[in-house]
């Protein structure tokens, strides 16, 4: 056992003397490496963190929005419907919401106008997404005038900025007072944007929302179901689009490494020659190359993941961020929360490290497995 | 002691390019002697010394160490057998380029597994003894003929083998150089290792090191009755 472990001693310290001797080519190799490392981490890390996101988000959404078509379109949906809900068996608290957008030309953005349900802010105050609010360069008790539904100049004082809890989404809120709201767009009261059912028991919810058509004909129903899985797709997809570009890369760099790891120079064999030469054999060499493939390429990887998590996660996946998330014009600063997840670290790990140590093992196995003699002549 | 049986090696066999290097040679080294191979360039001196140390395997015949045939061991045996038995010392030093001396001369002690503290230690001993103490972390390429010959040396004493084979150990330096390594080899011949040199220097067979000659030529060895002759001198 300890001539074991003095033997893996021995290897390592050849290996690390052996991967100083050739500076520039490993440096070289370690670099793209970590760079693909960090690319494929960046993306994978960055989109699941968005699903995390929006399942955080959709999991305070009501199980049904109802909205009001005219003439297939969105309208506004009357207080009538209210009463005319709650009568329905199966569901729960009905409310009406409001919320619309609107165009700040100072930003060039379309910001979110929205009623909170539970505290609103007082008449005459905004609550502001911090991506706005930095936008604008606003601080509390600051005023942020906009201009209303008929061109006129609205004050709002602001009152403090939101929770970046979810800052994604919460980016270009602005969330205001029901009697602003209305007086703003001009909505008269007893019209809300749609409203909203809780159903209390989730296999009903089918069944509810087919009774709720039928009751009101010019309704249409969306689930918090459907809602979640329009946004999985829009996220798997656009991801999609990054993991197809970085599966190209992904080819390039595999061929590169097989060409740098693989194309044994002619030094490189005489030096497995030597070694062969001198007394080790096939398996000392094989294990040699395999602690030598093994530092470079996990090394690259922790340093590409670990580049990949900070991008993500502390500077804001500034490389991704315009692709990745499309609907949201004032690009947060970001707050996904911060988490390693081991078996994505380990395919990741699998998929990257694998194919390198085998490109650069094989060649070598082929080399060490000749007769010395025949080697060094060459 | 080691002996060949009609030993040969045929490189290529089976193709156009096919050669007999070697040709049904039967020769036996007695242990603790110094022997040289002589013969002209391309008569077989160096896959002579090969096959006897186990580096190649012959294509017909029988290698024996000590009564044991390691013709036909398996890879890992011979490597093992080889590190343990044999110091080899190559016609063109083959040292490693990038690598300290120290890091070069530890290398065949690697794989014994062998603690690194002792290796290291013998390795400098080996150094300072051939008067490379200073050299010690220069990297390889950067030596002179004479050192890099050394380093060869201490690189094929690091185990402590019984038998060191010494492919053209002059054939690299000058006179006064020749003269120091083979004073260095008269040494390990004192220690009571057996030495197994190729050469055709007039330098090396006047210096009264070689105690036996074997011809070689084109594959055979050949002039028995001179063999003889500077056996009974030796004796
Ligand atoms: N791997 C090989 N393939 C083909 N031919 C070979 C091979 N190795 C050696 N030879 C041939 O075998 C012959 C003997 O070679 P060897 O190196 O043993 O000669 P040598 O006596 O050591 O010569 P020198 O004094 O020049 O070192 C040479 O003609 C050489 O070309
Ligand atoms: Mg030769």
């Amino acid at each position: 056992m300890n001539a074991w472990i003095e033997r893996q001693r021995g290897l390592i310290d050849f290996t690390v003397a052996n991967l100083a001797r050739r500076k520039g080519r490993n440096l070289g190799l370690f670099l793209a490496y970590a760079l693909l490392v960090f690319l494929l981490a960046s993306v994978v890390l960055f989109g699941d963190g968005l699903r995390r996101e929006a399942r955080l988000l959709l999991a305070d959404a009501p199980e049904l929005v109802v909205q009001r078509l005219t003439a297939g379109r969105h309208d506004l949906a009357p207080e009538a419907w209210l009463e005319q809900l709650r009568g329905l068996r199966g569901v729960g608290a009905v409310s009406g919401r409001l919320w619309g957008y609107h165009f700040d030309p100072t930003v060039a953005a379309n910001l979110t106008v929205q009623v909170p349900a539970i505290d609103p802010p007082p008449p005459g105050r905004v609550l502001l997404g911090a991506a706005l609010a930095r936008a604008r360069g606003l601080a509390a008790g600051d005023v942020l005038s906009l201009r209303d539904h008929a061109g006129k100049p609205y004050a709002f004082t602001v009152g403090g900025m939101l929770d970046a809890r979810s800052e994604l989404v919460s980016a270009d809120l602005m969330l205001v007072n029901e009697a602003d709201f209305r007086a703003f767009f001009g909505i008269e009261p007893g019209r809300y944007t749609d409203l909203t059912l809780a159903v209390a028991n989730p296999r009903e919810v089918r069944k509810v929302a087919e009774k709720v058509l039928a009751r009101l004909p010019a309704a249409r129903v969306l689930t918090r179901e459907e809602t979640r899985r329009t946004y999985e797709a829009v996220f798997n997809w656009r991801q999609g689009l990054l993991l197809t570009f970085l599966a190209t890369v992904l080819a390039a760099f595999a061929l590169l490494a097989w060409d740098k790891a693989s194309g044994l120079s002619a030094e490189e064999r005489r030096e497995i020659g030597i070694l062969k030469a001198v007394g080790w054999d096939t398996g000392d060499v094989l294990k040699m190359k395999l602690w030598e493939g093994a530092l470079l390429s996990i090394t690259a990887f922790l340093a590409g993941y670990v580049l990949a998590w900070l991008h993500v996660f502390y500077w804001g996946a500034p490389l991704f961020a315009p692709v990745l998330k499309g609907w949201s014009v004032l690009y947060p600063s970001f707050a996904l929360a911060p988490r390693v997840d081991l078996e994505q670290l380990a395919t990741l790990a699998f998929l990257t490290v694998l194919p390198y140590v085998a490109a650069t093992v094989v060649p070598v196995w082929r080399a060490a497995t000749l007769d010395p003699d025949e080697v060094i002549r060459e | 002691m080691i002996e060949l049986l009609a030993v040969s090696k045929v490189y290529n066999a089976g193709q156009p390019n096919e050669f007999s290097a070697v040709r049904a040679v039967d020769l036996v080294i007695e242990p603790g002697r110094v022997t040289a191979l002589s013969g002209p360039s391309g008569s077989g001196k160096t896959t002579l010394l090969s096959l006897i140390g186990g580096l190649t395997r012959p294509s017909a015949g029988r290698v024996r160490l000590n009564g044991r045939d390691i013709s036909a061991l398996s890879e890992r045996f011979l490597t093992e057998l080889r590190r343990a038995s044999f110091g080899f010392v190559f016609q063109q030093f083959q040292l490693i380029r990038g690598l300290s001396v120290l890091e070069n001369v530890m290398l065949p002690a690697l794989p014994t597994g062998r603690p690194h503290r002792l290796t290291r230690a013998r390795a400098l001993d080996l150094l300072a003894h051939l008067g490379l103490a200073a050299r010690a972390d220069t990297r390889a390429q950067w030596l002179s003929g004479g050192e890099a010959q050394r380093v060869a040396i201490a690189r094929a004493l690091i185990n402590d083998p019984g038998v060191i084979i010494a492919d053209e150990p002059t054939s690299h330096l000058d006179s006064a150089l020749s003269r120091q390594i083979l004073a260095i080899l008269g040494e390990l011949r004192g220690q009571g290792r057996t030495l197994i040199l190729s050469s055709h220097d007039p330098l090396v067979f006047e210096s009264g090191l070689v105690e036996r000659i074997v011809e070689v030529r084109d594959g055979r060895v050949v002039g028995a009755e001179s063999e003889k002759e500077k056996m009974k001198d030796g004796a």
